[in-house]
């Protein structure tokens, strides 16, 4: 090999000589050492990995689980461009958020069903269906983000609006009035934009740039929804 | 191989592929286009439009510079690699690939935009069909719209009430969100069960006949789709609690509405039967005025007080109000009692006029 770097090198040669010519006049002889040892130094290391979470204690398991959705609610509070939700994508947090949601909207069985708030069951199927369809929608318009990663942005973008579902809980149990509906309407509004802001934050870049507004709309009208569900709740 | 210079830079590249082939999930076959320029040739009213003409043979362009541009070097060469296939391939994807589907949300949103002020602002020479999807139905507006309506019509109808509690503290208030199924159920089944009923039956009666032939099932669908859209701001707008203006409102959308959908069927219906034309017409605006005032009364009708006779009155009361009423039908009252005792002047005498 040595010997075909140095070759094209050669200044003034007269003769133009052909590209790699000098590999033919290689071989392999004894002064060039071909041994050694070929490991892969990662091999042991992975092993022990494995062997340690599957011998870790639980505790270790859930918290680190626990650790690593705590951590991407932080980044929903403060939206930043970042990649953590879109990198490590999970869906514990949309499921905790969810269920967390649906049992607060919940009211006693002592109203009639008909004319009632959503049921649980129906909370459930608008935030996850909600969420599979605009999923849907962004990749159907030309989106680059995959399918789960998007419905994990939109699970977790509804922490601020579980958030106000549980102040509006705290409101309502003063005396009802207009100052407690302007408190709670004030704080939906809020954290609506709040939700908005940062699922934009992290799905638009995702999009092509002439229809942005097109994957951002649905997104609107969910968490617009969503709100109103929290907005009209009553005991 | 080295990555193609971006489409910008050279209008007419180098390379085997057209310009329309060359958007990935594109799958208009030429002669449908060619048809398109032909007929927007021959109307003159066409042509005065700069807009339109500067769409037609460079429209797919505008659409594939946009797409080609947004995404880096490397979805360059993928581009490259999907058009040579789709070159050699030149036939549409099977209906269980996903670009199959993805041909149909091939929008961008200022197309989306005007697609919608074109609903709003039907005018007889335009045909919306041709005028405004050009032949290319997507089915993002459809969907949105039918989507936005429903939810729209259950919220401000469940406003209605809460505003109508705040007057009158009898009334009892509750979310009533059942009533966001049936909005649901009933706006999508109208928006895809009526297009399929209605192309079905053009292809029936215009038989083999494919020049002027009739609509896709997808431009039908598209066509509802957006006519709807003028309900949206109607809906929100009958949160006034003011009958006449709310009436008012209703005509007003209701024939912008159905004037949409009627100038883009004439072109197709005229050369049928006098008869067939004229039937299918007024069955067409018939269901949508049946439509609008289904949606009027179900959403926004007052509740009685909890005092007085149960609501079963509410039902038995629409086929009195499309003779002239003679009582305003208010959205809440001061007093429930008088609301009761208007409707039962009103429903006997109108009765007897129901029965030719």
């Amino acid at each position: 090999m040595a010997e075909a770097a140095e070759s094209p090198g050669d200044p003034g040669t007269a003769s133009p000589r052909p590209l790699f010519a000098g590999l033919s006049d290689i071989s392999i002889s004894q002064d060039i050492p071909v041994e050694g040892e070929i490991t892969i130094p990662m091999r042991s290391r992975i092993r022990e990995f494995d062997s340690s979470t599957l011998n870790e204690s639980v505790q270790n398991t859930i918290m680190r689980d626990l650790k690593a959705v705590g951590k991407k609610f932080m980044h929903v509070l403060y939206p930043r461009k970042s990649n953590t939700l879109l990198r490590d994508w999970d869906l514990w947090g949309p499921l905790i958020l969810c269920v967390t949601l649906a049992l607060m909207l919940q009211r006693g069985s002592v109203d009639s069903e008909k004319d009632g708030g959503p049921q649980f069951a129906e909370v459930f199927v608008i935030v996850w269906f909600g969420a599979v369809t605009i999923t849907l929608n962004s990749k159907l318009l030309g989106g680059n983000i995959s399918f789960f990663q998007s419905l994990c942005v939109l699970g977790y973008c509804i922490l601020p609006l579980t958030v106000a579902m549980l102040v509006c809980r705290l409101v309502l149990l003063a005396e009802p009035g207009p100052i407690n509906f302007m408190v709670r309407f004030f704080v939906v509004i809020v954290m609506f934009a709040w939700s908005i802001i940062a699922s934009t934050a992290f799905l638009a870049d995702s999009q092509p740039p002439n229809r942005k507004a097109l994957a951002v709309y649905p997104v609107f009208l969910f968490y617009f929804v969503i709100s109103w569900m929290i907005l009209t709740f009553t005991p | 191989p080295e990555p193609r210079p971006p489409p910008l830079a050279t209008p007419s590249h180098p390379g085997p592929t057209s310009d329309l082939s060359r958007t990935p999930g594109r799958c208009e076959p030429d002669p449908e286009f060619e048809e398109a320029t032909n007929l927007l040739a021959e109307t003159p009213e066409a042509a005065t439009t700069s807009r339109s003409e500067q769409l037609t043979p460079q429209g797919h362009v505008a659409v594939a510079v946009g797409s080609g541009d947004s995404y880096g070097a490397e979805d360059e060469v993928e581009e490259s690699d999907k058009t040579a296939l789709l070159q050699e391939e030149k036939q549409q994807p099977g209906f269980w690939t996903f670009g199959y589907y993805q041909s149909f949300f091939d929008v961008d949103t200022w197309q989306v935009l005007d697609r919608i002020r074109g609903s709003l602002l039907p005018r007889p020479g335009h045909n919306f069909v041709r005028h405004r999807l050009r032949n290319r139905p997507d089915l993002y507006g459809p969907f949105w719209i039918c989507a936005t309506l429903a939810f729209v019509l259950a919220i401000t109808g469940n406003l209605t009430l809460l505003l109508a509690q705040r007057r009158d503290p009898s009334i009892h208030y509750s979310p009533q969100f059942h009533k966001v199924t049936v909005a649901g159920v009933t706006i999508y089944c109208y928006a895809w069960l009526v297009p399929l009923a209605l192309w079905g039956f053009l292809r029936w009666r215009q038989g083999v006949q494919e020049r002027l032939g009739p609509y896709t099932f997808l431009e039908t669908v598209c066509v509802y789709g957006y006519s709807l859209f003028v309900f949206i701001p109607t809906v929100v707008l009958w949160l006034i609690p003011v009958p006449w203006l709310q009436w008012l409102f209703g005509v007003l959308a209701l024939a912008l509405s159905a004037a949409g959908l009627v100038f883009t069927l004439w072109p197709v219906v005229r050369e049928d039967t006098r008869l067939a034309a004229a039937v299918l017409l007024s069955v067409v605006v018939l269901l949508h005025a049946l439509l609008a005032l289904g949606c009027k009364f179900y959403f926004f009708q007052p509740l009685p007080p909890a005092h007085v006779a149960p609501p079963p009155r509410a039902t038995a009361l629409p086929p009195s109000i499309l003779l002239p009423p003679t009582s305003p039908w208010s959205v809440a009252t001061p007093d429930g009692r008088s609301l009761q005792a208007q409707h039962e002047r009103t429903l006997l005498p109108a009765l007897p006029t129901l029965r030719p």
